[in-house]
Parts: C-alpha cells; structure tokens; sequence
C-alpha cells in the first residue's frame, strides 16, 4: 500500500519524480503547442473584438494558475508545518517564482488586450488591483525565503507567512470589490454555467489551460528537485568541512 | 504582562525618540503633500482622506522595527521568552505598546492635519473613529511583520514589502469610511468592517507573531 506520504522521502520524490518529469513537460508542450495554435489560427474572430479575443488562450490560464498556484504553496505550507516533510517546504518554495510569472503574464496579457478593448493599459478595476497585490505577496514571500539564513527557520517563517498572507489576500479580494465597480468582465470558465463560452473558444482554452497546469507542475517538479540537489551539496560541503 | 507594558511604554518615553518620531512623520508627510499636488482646497478636501490614512500607515510602518529589535539585540527577549509570560501574551503586548505609542497620539493629532487638509467637515468625526478603531489592525499586524523579520540584519525593506500587502484591506476599509464620511454618504458600513478587520487581526495575529518569534528563537 503506498501512500501519499511516501514522497516525503527525497529519495523516493527524486526517483518517481525522474520518471514523471519527461512525460509531464511532454504533455504540457502538447498541450500548450496544440492548444495556441488551433485557438490562435484554427478559431474565428470575435465580432466585436475581432482577433484580440485569442489572448484569452493565454491569459484566462495564466490568471487561474496563478492563483492555483498560491493555493498549492498554502498546502504545502500547512503540510510543512503540521508534519514537518522538507520536500513539502521546498516545493512551497519552488512555486512561488512559477506563480509570480503567471501572475506578470496575466497582468501584461491583460493590459495588452485592455488597451485596443477598454482604451487603458490599466484600470484600477478590483480584479486587476487584486492581482497585482497578488503579485506583491509573492515578491514578499520569496524575499523572505531569500532573506533567512536557516533553511528550517526560513521553512518555518515563510509557511507562516503564506498562512497569514492567504487569509488577508482573500480580505483584500472582498474589499476591493466594496472599494471600485469593475471594468473586468465576469469570470470566463465556471463550473455550474451550463456553457461558459462559445465551444469554438471552449475547446482550444481548455487545452491550454491543461497546458498551463502541466505546465506548472513540470516547473515546480523541477525546480523542487534543484532545491533538494541545492541541500544535499550543502550538506555535502558541511560534511566536507567538518572531516 | 501588565509589567511587560509598562516597560515597553517607559522605554518609548524616555529613551529617545521613539515617542514622538512618528507623529512628527506624519505631520511632515501631512504638510509635504500640499507641496506636492499644489495648494488647490478643491483637491486637497478630496485626497485628504486617502492621504491622512496612507500617512498614519506609513508612519505605523516606520516605527515597527523598533517593536523587538532592541529586545533581540540586548538579549531581553530571550529572558521574556524562558518567563512565565506565554510568547502569545508578548506579541499582544508588544502590539498594545506600539499602539499607544504610535496609533493613539496619531489619532488624536489627525484632526489638526485634517484641518490642514481642508477635509470637510463631515469626514472629521469618521476620521478619528475610523483611525481609532483602524490602528489597533495596523500595530497587530505590524507586530507579526516585526516578528518574522527580528533576526534579519537591517530588515526594515524587507519588513515593509511583508507588511504593506497586509495593510491593504485596513487601509480601504478606513479611507473609504472617511471618503464617504466627508461626502455624506453611508460611512457606518466600512467603519464597522474595519472594526472587523481589527478584532480578527487582534485575535489571530498574536499567535502568529509568537509562532514567528519561536522560531527566531531557536
């Protein structure tokens, strides 16, 4: 019987992490390749917004992965705290770079389209200033792990950080909506409308957002595995010095 | 723990400076902004709300590395830390003596800056309750900030890049109470938010800041 916690083990995240990193980038490339170039070339213009609609396939992904990704450093975090499981702390920290990029390419995909379609490069709509005080707690986040010396204190500090910080992003998020009316228009992907968007739009955006999240779990596979390889040769360079 | 504030308040008071620093800080940002965006009365009774907030914030801001980190260097906080006293109760109070040294005399003063501001005369009652029921999130959630950062070598930067997203939702909160204070409009509704914001942070922060603290510590 294997269980989650297995992973836990560097050794074992390592090895099975080995064997998945080929196929999962394998199938974020697909995904992400097949999924620009049908919504970008094989799809029609939107009537009234003519070939601008297509950064949708960019931009609605990057926004959701976004903050999926905090999400997932959230339960890393959590995990990190309550059971102590080091991969858990680095993959924490592995994502909050890969976040932060998603977080810039749904601002600047965002500004992009919003400059033809609203006339502004920048709205202080709530959504996008919700974003962009998302994209201020990551560079905070990672600051911090920048800034502490012991990686268990640095662990530690950060996953409480990211405690606190989800509590008051989502208090924000509320505010901000009592703060402005918004330009943005409503979310584009939810689960109980019955069709969200056009099934010509639909199928190219829900391939590349399987893109993006394969996507990010390669970067965070791989990254996470370059922090373990990063502790081990500390340890190694103690060992060295110690003998 | 009473004995705890009492430390923290005479130290504040006697030495040097940390009393009164802020205050003069937001008296100079208050007068600075006039020069900056012209003397105009129209524009100023407009901003004068966000700006009397963003000035009480930043000014909370500035005197947060003082919290533990006279306290770090000397050794006290280790003392405190093998007392009786629970760190949680130290994070609270540490909180509570940085409010009344920093958040009460910039509640009391804002009115006089108000009056520079040329903030209309509706808002003026909103302000000082919006700030006095506001500052208490600012201190708490300053305290955490101050907490994870006590053992970074000139940490202030990095204290104020943690901190000032944390702010986000007091600092709306508030501004807009005044804002809708000084045009008439419903101000109760963000008034009673912020008050929600302040006794939620109240009530978590100290334990996250002694969570912080512990791992310092270590």
């Amino acid at each position: 019987m294997t269980s989650l916690w297995e992973y836990a083990n560097p050794r074992k995240f390592m090895a099975t992490s080995a064997v998945l990193l080929p196929w999962v980038a394998g199938v974020a490339v697909l995904c992400l390749c097949g999924g620009l170039i049908w919504g970008f070339f094989f799809t029609p213009n939107d009537f009234r917004q003519g070939a601008t609609v297509k950064i949708i396939y960019v931009h609605v992904p990057a926004a959701i992965m976004a903050i999926n990704a905090w999400l997932m450093m959230l339960v890393a975090s959590l995990i990190w705290v309550i059971r102590r499981h080091h991969v858990s702390a680095l993959a924490a920290k592995a994502a909050a770079p890969v976040g932060m990029v998603f977080t810039v390419i749904a601002l600047v995909t965002g500004a992009l389209w919003g400059q033809p379609m609203w006339g502004t490069w920048w709205e202080w709509d709530p959504r996008l200033t919700s974003f962009l005080i998302l994209f201020l707690f990551y560079l905070g986040y990672m600051a911090l792990w920048e800034a502490i010396e012991n990686p268990d204190s640095a662990a530690d500090l950060t996953a409480v950080l990211c405690l606190v910080g989800s509590v008051f992003a989502v208090i924000s998020r509320y505010a901000l909506l009592f703060w402005n009316q918004g330009l943005h228009q409503g979310a584009t992907l939810s689960m109980d409308a019955e069709q969200n968007i056009s099934n010509v739009f639909w199928y190219p955006l829900v391939t590349t957002l399987a893109g993006f999240v394969f996507l990010f779990v390669t970067l965070v596979l791989y990254r996470t595995q370059t922090e373990i390889r990063a502790r081990r040769l500390k340890a190694l360079i103690a060992q060295e010095r110690m003998a | 723990m009473i004995g705890l504030l009492k430390r923290d308040l005479t130290l504040a008071i006697r030495a040097g400076g940390g009393f009164g620093l802020s205050l003069a800080f937001f008296l100079i940002f208050a007068t600075l902004v006039p020069l900056g965006v012209g003397p105009q009365t129209t524009i100023l009774s407009d901003i004068a709300p966000g700006i009397l907030w963003l000035g009480a914030l930043l000014a909370c801001l500035l005197s947060l590395d003082r919290i533990f980190q006279l306290d770090w260097e000397d050794g006290t906080l280790d003392l405190i830390a093998t007392s009786p006293v629970p760190l949680e109760g130290l994070a609270a109070m540490k909180a509570f003596a940085h409010w009344i040294t920093t958040g009460l005399p910039l509640v009391l003063v804002s009115p006089v800056l108000a009056l520079l501001l040329n903030l209309p005369e509706g808002g003026f009652l909103w302000l000082i309750a919006s700030l006095g029921l506001g500052t208490p999130a600012l201190s708490a959630i300053g305290t955490f900030g101050a907490a994870l950062t006590v053992g970074i070598k000139r940490g202030g930067l990095l204290l104020s890049l943690l901190v000032l997203p944390l702010y986000v939702p007091t600092l709306i909160f508030g501004a807009l109470c005044v804002l809708r204070g000084a045009q008439g409009q419903d101000a109760l509704t963000p008034l009673l938010l912020v008050g929600g914001i302040t006794l939620g942070s109240l009530a978590i922060l100290p334990f996250a800041a002694a969570a912080a603290l512990r791992v310092n510590l270590r």
